[in-house]
This record gives C-alpha cells, sequence and structure tokens, in this order.
C-alpha cells in the first residue's frame, strides 16, 4: 500500500473531520491509506467516549451556569458539547457527516424553543435518550446516530421527528387542511430538489403526510412526560394521491386510496419513492461532491454519476456512498487540497486543533461564531447555511481574525513554552507557527510580512516576555490569512 | 431549470479591485450647504410576507370566507381609502405609524407585484427577485449591478449590508459590500496592546493588500479582509451615533439606527441593506391578538419604519432616502388548517421617503375561488401578479438612482401607472 504523507492525511482529516490534533496526527501517521479511510468509516469499532472527557484534564473546558453541563436542556451546553465533540473526537467522520445532516435537514432550535419552551427546544434538539428521563432522543442525536446510516431510514426518523414536526409544522397537518411546508420541503431541499416537482405534487406531498402528528400522553406531573410522533388516524386523508414522478418500482405515480387506519403507509410510500428517485441521488452526490471534495469550478460530473449510481446500488446505504467518495480520484487529486471554504466551525475546531485547548473553554467561541454566521441547532432557514463565498462577508471576516485574535491570547503562554526551543531567531519561531498551524501554502510575499512583524518594534532577544508577545501575534495573524480560510 | 442559490458561488468569482482611494465624503458642511445625496435602503420582509394581512381588502366577503380565523374585521383596519379599481383597502391595525407616513403622503404601496409563474420556493424566488432574472437566478443582485455601474474608483464603502451575510441583491462584480451587523463591535481586536497591536494591524493591512494573482477564491477571501480594514475607522464613527428618536431595540430597529447614522456621519455610503424576518406564517399566524405572530411583524416593522422615518425628517434627511421594500412572495388566499398561510404569489412592494408619491399603486385582486377570475392563479388558490417586480425597480433605477434601467435590468421594464417616485 502506497506510503501517505502528512500533507494527504491533513486533507482528509480537514474534510472527514475537522482537522487533525498532533495525537490525531501520530495514530493516522501509522496507517495505510486504506487503513486511514477504513477508520474513518468504521466509526463504530471506536469507543463512543468522547463526551465521558468533559471535565477531564488534558482537554479543552466547558463553561456552566450555575449547575451541571446539561446539554439536554440547554442549548448553550449543546452547543458546547458538540464543538467539545468537534475537538476531542476519535470518530471524527461521525461528526462531520452529522453536521452534513444538520446542515441538510436544516432544523432551527429557535422555532422549536418558541413552540414548546426552551428546555424542551434543546431537548427535542440534543437530548441523548440516556440522559432525557423520557428517553427523549434529539434531532442531532438521531443524526449522529445515523450518521453513516441508511438515507431512507434518516428520511423516515426525520419525517417523524418532534423538532422537524413542529419546524415545519407537520404537527398541524390535518385532513381538512392540509399543511404544504413539510411536504415541500422534503421534495425540494431533502430529496430531489427544486425543479423536479410540480406545485401539484406539492399538494399531493401534504396530503400524503396528514395525520403525522405530534402527541404528548401523560399528566403535566410527570417529570418524564414527553412529546412524541403519533400517526392520527382521524386526520389522515384518504383518497389517492397521484404525483408527476414514480413513486413504485413499477413506475407507478398514485399512491391508492387506503383506510384511515392503514394511511399511514402513504408517506412511507412516498419516502420510499422519493429515495429511491434518481434526482435524488444526484442531488446527493452534488451536495456531497461540493461537502467533500471541491467548492471550486464545476461539479465534476463522472463523480456525480458514480456516487449517484452507489447510492441506487446500495439501497440508500450512506457508509458505501462516503467509502466511493473517500477513495474517489477527484476527493485525492491535489487540486482539491484546500478547495473549499471553511464552514466557521470547521474554522474555529480546526484553529482550537492546531493552536491548542488547554485553558480554553469552548464556550468561549460561542458567540465568535454566531458573528461569523454559524450558530449550531439554529441554521438560519430550512435549507441549512448559506456557505462558500457567503461566509465571507467583511464582517464575518473581521470575526475571523477576532476569534484568531482571542484564541492566541488565551493560548499565550503555552504558545511562548512551544516556541522556546526556536527562540532563537524569529525565522524558527515563524517556521515553526507555520508548521504548526498546517496552513494552505502562503506566498513568499506573506510569509514576508509575517517575519517583518517578528522584526518590528524591538530588536529579537527571544527572551519568555517577547515571545509571549510576539508568538500569539504571529499565531492571530496566520489564523486571520485568508489561506487559513480555507480547508 | 434547477437553479439553486449556490450557484453563485460555482459560477462567477470576480476578481476584485477594492481601493483605498479616499472617497470624497459629503460632509455635514456640504449637506448643510446643500449638496443631496441619495440614498437607497433595501428592506427585505424574509419569509413571504402575507401581503392580504398587510393591505386588507375588507369590504371583500372572500376575504373573510377564505380566511375564517386569520381576516382582519373591517372595524379595526386602518383604512387608507380605494384603490383604482375602486377596492377599499386597509392598513394591518398595527401598521398606526405606517398609516401616518401614509397619510403625509410619503408611503406608496404597489400591490400585486411579481411575475408569471411565480416560485413558490423561498429560497429560488428570493433569488429571482434579487437578481431581477426570473429565468436564471444566478449571477449578480440588481442593486449590485446599479454599484457596478458607477464610476472608477468605488469605494470600499459604497455599501453597507446590516446582515451578517451578503445578500444577492447586494453581490456586485466589483466591490465585496460590507456586512456590519453591529458597529460598534466593528474593530480590530489583538492579543497584544500598545505598538505590539499597532504592529499587528499593520502587517495584517500589508498581507491583504496582496492580490492573489489567478486564485479567485483565495482573493475573494483577501478583498473581504481587505475590504474590511479599509472601512474600520469610517465605521467606528457610526457605532456611537443614537438618533433623535428612540429606535427600538429589534434587529431592524437597530439596523435602522445604524443607516441612519451612516448617512448623519456622512461617510459616503449610498446603498443599505436592511431585513426582518418571521414571515413564513405556516401556523397560528394569529393577525388579530395584540402579540399574536403576525401582529409582532407588523409592530416590529412599524415602529422601526416609524422611528427611521421620525429621525431621518429631525435630520433633514428624508428628502435623501428611499425605502424600498419586498418579500419573496406573497401567501395562499385560503388559511390552512394551522391557522397559518402557505406560499402564494402575488406580493407587495413598499416605498417610502421624502421624494415619494404616496399611495396605492395597482389594483387588488377580487378573491373569489372561480378558476376563472383573471386576478387570481393556480385554480384562485393565489394572487396573481399584476405589475411586474421589474418595473419597480426600473422606477428607483431610472428616477432615483439616476442610472439606466434597461442595461441593469437586461430590458426594458419600464410601466406607466406606478409613478411613486
Amino acid at each position: 500500500m502506497a506510503t501517505v504523507y502528512d500533507p494527504q492525511f491533513e486533507h482528509l482529516l480537514r474534510r472527514a473531520g475537522f482537522g487533525a490534533r498532533p495525537d490525531e496526527m501520530d495514530t493516522f501517521r501509522t496507517l495505510s491509506f486504506n487503513g486511514a479511510i477504513d477508520r474513518l468509516i468504521n466509526y463504530e469499532r471506536i469507543p463512543d467516549e468522547v463526551d465521558s472527557k468533559i471535565f477531564q484534564a488534558g482537554y479543552a473546558g466547558v463553561t456552566t451556569r450555575g449547575g451541571p453541563l446539561a446539554p439536554q436542556s440547554s442549548i448553550v451546553d449543546a452547543r458546547q458539547r458538540w464543538l467539545f465533540r468537534m475537538v476531542h473526537s476519535d470518530r471524527p467522520l461521525q461528526e462531520k457527516m452529522t453536521l452534513f445532516w444538520h446542515n441538510h435537514f436544516a432544523t432551527a432550535y429557535t422555532k422549536v424553543a418558541g413552540t414548546l419552551g426552551a428546555t424542551e427546544g434543546a431537548r427535542y434538539m440534543a437530548a441523548k435518550a440516556s440522559e432525557d428521563p423520557g428517553g427523549v432522543r434529539g434531532q442531532l442525536e438521531m443524526l449522529r446516530d445515523n450518521a453513516l446510516g441508511n438515507f431512507k431510514d434518516i428520511l423516515v426518523n426525520i419525517a417523524k421527528d418532534t423538532a422537524m414536526l413542529v419546524w415545519l409544522d407537520g404537527r398541524t397537518n390535518t385532513r381538512a387542511r392540509p399543511q404544504e411546508n413539510f411536504g415541500r420541503e422534503i421534495m425540494e431541499l431533502f430529496t430531489m430538489g427544486v425543479g423536479n416537482y410540480t406545485e401539484a405534487d406539492v399538494y399531493a406531498a401534504a396530503r400524503v403526510f396528514t395525520g403525522w402528528n405530534l402527541t404528548r400522553p401523560g399528566a403535566a406531573t410527570d417529570g418524564s412526560r414527553r412529546y412524541a410522533f403519533f400517526y392520527n388516524a382521524n386526520q389522515h386523508e384518504t383518497t389517492a394521491k397521484t404525483f408527476s414522478f414514480a413513486i413504485y418500482p413499477d413506475g407507478g405515480t398514485t399512491i391508492p386510496a387506503r383506510s384511515t387506519a392503514d394511511g399511514m403507509q402513504d408517506g412511507l410510500d412516498f419516502i420510499e419513492g422519493l429515495a429511491a428517485h434518481p434526482s435524488t441521488a444526484r442531488y446527493l452526490a452534488k451536495k456531497l461532491y461540493r461537502f467533500f471534495v471541491s467548492e471550486f469550478g464545476d461539479v465534476s460530473e463522472s463523480f456525480v454519476s458514480r456516487i449517484a449510481n452507489v447510492y441506487l446500488q446500495s439501497r440508500y446505504d450512506m457508509k458505501s456512498v462516503m467509502r466511493e467518495v473517500l477513495l474517489s480520484p477527484e476527493f485525492w487529486d491535489s487540486s482539491s487540497y484546500f478547495a473549499r471554504y471553511a464552514w466557521p466551525v470547521e474554522f474555529v475546531v480546526r484553529a482550537v486543533k492546531d493552536v491548542g485547548w488547554r485553558g480554553y473553554s469552548v464556550n468561549d467561541a460561542l458567540a465568535p461564531l454566531s458573528n461569523m454566521g454559524q450558530i449550531l441547532y439554529d441554521p438560519p432557514d430550512v435549507a441549512g447555511w448559506d456557505y462558500g463565498q457567503s461566509w465571507f462577508s467583511t464582517g464575518a471576516m473581521l470575526s475571523r481574525m477576532n476569534f484568531a485574535s482571542a484564541l492566541a491570547g488565551n493560548q499565550r503562554f503555552n504558545l511562548a513554552t512551544a516556541a522556546a526551543p526556536y527562540a532563537k531567531s524569529p525565522d524558527e519561531v515563524l517556521s515553526f507557527v507555520l508548521d504548526s498551524m498546517r496552513t494552505a501554502p502562503l506566498d513568499a510575499n506573506v510569509v514576508a510580512e509575517l517575519s517583518n512583524y517578528l522584526h518590528a518594534t524591538t530588536a529579537w532577544t527571544g527572551n519568555a516576555a517577547q515571545l509571549q508577545a510576539k508568538v500569539p501575534g504571529l499565531v492571530h495573524l496566520v489564523g486571520a490569512t485568508a489561506e487559513y480560510q480555507f480547508v | 431549470m434547477n437553479i439553486t442559490r449556490r450557484q453563485f458561488v460555482r459560477g462567477g468569482v470576480a476578481a476584485f479591485s477594492v481601493t483605498f482611494a479616499a472617497p470624497e465624503f459629503l460632509s455635514d458642511l456640504a449637506r448643510a450647504q446643500g449638496a443631496r445625496a441619495r440614498n437607497l435602503v433595501v428592506l427585505f420582509l424574509g419569509g413571504g410576507n402575507d401581503a392580504l394581512s398587510t393591505l386588507i381588502p375588507y369590504n371583500d366577503a372572500f376575504y373573510y370566507s377564505r380566511r375564517p380565523t386569520l381576516a382582519v374585521p373591517a372595524a379595526n383596519v386602518l383604512q387608507v381609502g380605494r384603490d383604482r379599481s375602486n377596492v377599499a383597502l386597509g392598513l394591518h391595525p398595527r401598521l398606526t405609524g405606517l398609516r401616518q407616513i401614509f397619510d403625509a403622503g410619503r408611503l406608496a404601496l404597489v400591490q400585486r407585484t411579481g411575475y408569471a409563474n411565480q416560485s413558490r420556493s423561498h429560497f429560488q424566488g428570493t433569488d429571482i427577485w434579487a437578481t431581477a432574472n426570473p429565468e436564471s437566478s444566478a449571477g449578480y443582485g440588481w442593486v449590485g449591478r446599479y454599484l457596478d455601474s458607477l464610476p472608477s474608483p468605488l469605494d470600499a464603502l459604497v455599501g453597507w449590508n446590516t446582515t451578517r451575510e451578503l445578500p444577492r441583491v447586494l453581490q456586485a462584480s466589483r466591490v465585496s459590500v460590507p456586512a456590519i451587523p453591529n458597529a460598534a463591535q466593528y474593530a480590530f481586536a489583538s492579543p497584544n496592546g500598545g505598538v505590539e497591536a499597532a504592529a499587528e494591524r499593520n502587517a495584517a493591512v500589508r498581507i491583504n493588500s496582496h492580490v492573489a494573482v489567478d486564485r479567485p477564491e483565495l482573493a475573494f477571501v483577501y478583498s473581504s479582509a481587505q475590504a474590511a480594514l479599509a472601512t474600520l475607522d469610517r465605521v467606528a464613527t457610526v457605532g456611537t451615533y443614537t438618533g433623535t428618536t428612540a429606535y427600538p431595540n429589534s434587529g431592524l430597529g437597530q439596523a435602522l439606527r445604524a443607516v441612519a447614522g451612516a448617512m448623519v456621519r456622512g461617510i459616503g455610503t449610498r446603498v443599505f441593506y436592511v431585513t426582518t424576518g418571521g414571515f413564513d406564517t405556516h401556523s397560528q399566524q394569529n393577525t388579530n391578538a395584540t402579540n399574536g405572530a403576525y401582529y409582532n411583524l407588523m409592530g416590529t416593522l412599524n415602529d422601526a419604519l416609524l422611528a427611521f422615518y421620525n429621525d431621518l425628517r429631525n435630520q433633514a434627511l428624508l428628502e435623501d432616502t428611499l425605502v424600498l421594500g419586498w418579500s419573496e412572495f406573497g401567501r395562499r388566499i385560503t388559511e390552512n388548517g394551522s391557522t397559518g398561510t402557505d406560499h402564494g404569489a402575488g406580493a407587495l412592494m413598499m416605498a417610502m421617503g421624502g421624494r415619494v408619491n404616496g399611495g396605492l399603486y395597482g389594483s387588488a385582486a377580487s378573491l373569489n375561488p372561480d378558476p376563472a377570475n383573471p386576478t387570481l392563479e393556480n385554480s384562485g388558490a393565489d394572487v396573481r401578479y399584476e405589475t411586474d417586480f421589474r418595473s419597480v425597480y426600473a422606477q428607483v433605477i431610472d428616477n432615483w438612482l439616476g442610472a439606466d434601467s434597461t442595461s441593469i435590468l437586461g430590458g426594458n421594464f419600464r410601466a406607466s401607472g406606478i409613478s411613486f417616485i
């Protein structure tokens, strides 16, 4: 098996993860090319113990607010836990795919909380079943559990998901007044993409999901009381529904009239039809290309055909799909390196991994992430975040620069200590910082300006005080470069 | 047609040339001496505003029969007279400030704007309104194309976007319009103080003055950093502006305070973008109850615009300002089972400012669900557009911005009967 060099592993871990901690690099350096991809894809073989590392020495911190960390009931704590996982998980692809699905099925805490209250909003977005008194598994935990699962299963789960039923108003979809919101978006954004369905299909899809509602049995005093999916047969609209595209493998376009008792099958048939639709396969393949391979230039048509084919042949198995993505020549082409605009969370987590986390609370990244335009669990709308160049408004770029400043300042003493062996010349310090940050190649004139910065203000002595000022200053400037905004 | 709003990213990445040349500010002195500027404030109501709840045909019996819970009782609407088809109309009861402005003749309401085969997708619809191109919604925004038409050098602060993401409508090939959601926080941080901090900022400015040759994506990020660094000091002067009237603490209110501040400080900005969201009222739209969802949406809009209007009047800037409001579509006529409304078609546009010829433009739809009703479409479900939205843009471009609408819009969309400016 071909030897894999660091730049290739770094590329792999920037895309299939959130960059590489030094210990991650050490692990991956011992692996072959296939071994590395196996480790990422078959992550269930690695214990899922990252949450148990929270509060342990040697890891990034979290900030509690007068009680234990409560991600199952506080959205701020849920955000902290997810950032902590992104930094410290040994299953990086699981976290990366969860982020991909979060953007794909973009559901915003704000609306769920506005409808059900803040505590319940966090619960249905972020609770783990094991920590919730009623066994609620929040939407993002469902997606995390199915990160490389079967796409059709994910669709069924999402259609029954409490947060989704609030977010796209499915809970109010009734026989007399079908509600179009979910019926439209499942076609436009979750599966086939705009342009592949008609307004009549939207009406029919709304009727398909009539009765897919929520219920909340039990007494108000019962602490484990919860909302859950409930097929309300009385609210199901039973007539046949005809679409402009095939729902069934035989090409049939009509979901037959069914009794109210059997009517839930309408939705399952419809989801199966959407999952099997060739447009869905291509839509997902294009999105995966943009997320994992490259945002530059056109989407590779050959990639889309191959990935769409694997998706359909495997009957929607995302593990097979992602193996093909990570093995694809497009992924490994050197032109794909740093060919994606880093999302704010990618930038932030990678910076923490590169610069250091001891003594840093991930809580301190939450406000900067908001200023950069990405609040976890709160995408701006059902289409998810507007990525690519849209991340780089001037205000957001300034926020990235300022985050690099704050992180560098927080790590001042760690950085100065780490740089001490290179203190005898500014250029050795510069080489050390550039190697640690693993940034995209910098133009010579940018490197020259960084060197000028180290030489500015006072003559170089390399003493502790100088390192404590200049190394954080340099890390700030490197983290603020345009080159560092690409993964 | 299969356009996504991400297509711009794939499509063209422009090479930017943001100038560091000091722009010629319109100073307070110049303003006092009578020099006028023409400011455009683009106001986006995100989510698809329910036009029929903003401007209400309160005598149409079908309005009540098709909206049993959402219809606003005739006695509650703020009557604003009859349109050219003699339909009596009223503003939502929470829009008391807008009614004042309407009565002062400084608010124009253009009914039933849109285009043929209107998209009911938020994203495609927003892109179409932003690019002014129903055929292909990829490409630059119509306001961005106006900025591109201005003479060189183009100041980095010629536009000001008050949101975090650059909206399509302001995307231009020659300038990266800065996103400044909070002027007071728009500053360059440093882990150090004093001369070290100054050295860092100096280094950042020098690094970002480089041009990434033949790497347009990288050049784009460079240009964004460069524009941020080039505008920090001017923006800082706006952060301290409080206004002559109290602005509400809503996102829209604070954004409009910053817009007024930029005008008062005379920092050279000509085009502003503000937005307020939450108009995707699929359920519990609640038009009538105080603190109901739609009632609050109208409150946010009303209070922010009224404060802005009064502040500009006090600052003698009203004559220099045009606010153009729009939303990506109107909503279905018949309310749904969730006491909300789903995505529809014909939309309401509004224009506010000291030079606006206020009043009602266009004609209201009859809400009779008869499929043969020519003012409706989609089997009587949705309001059909009457005025092409690009005709409204043409008015603004030709008569306010003083540019040529046919070149910016890629065609002649000038229309009679909507001379609101």
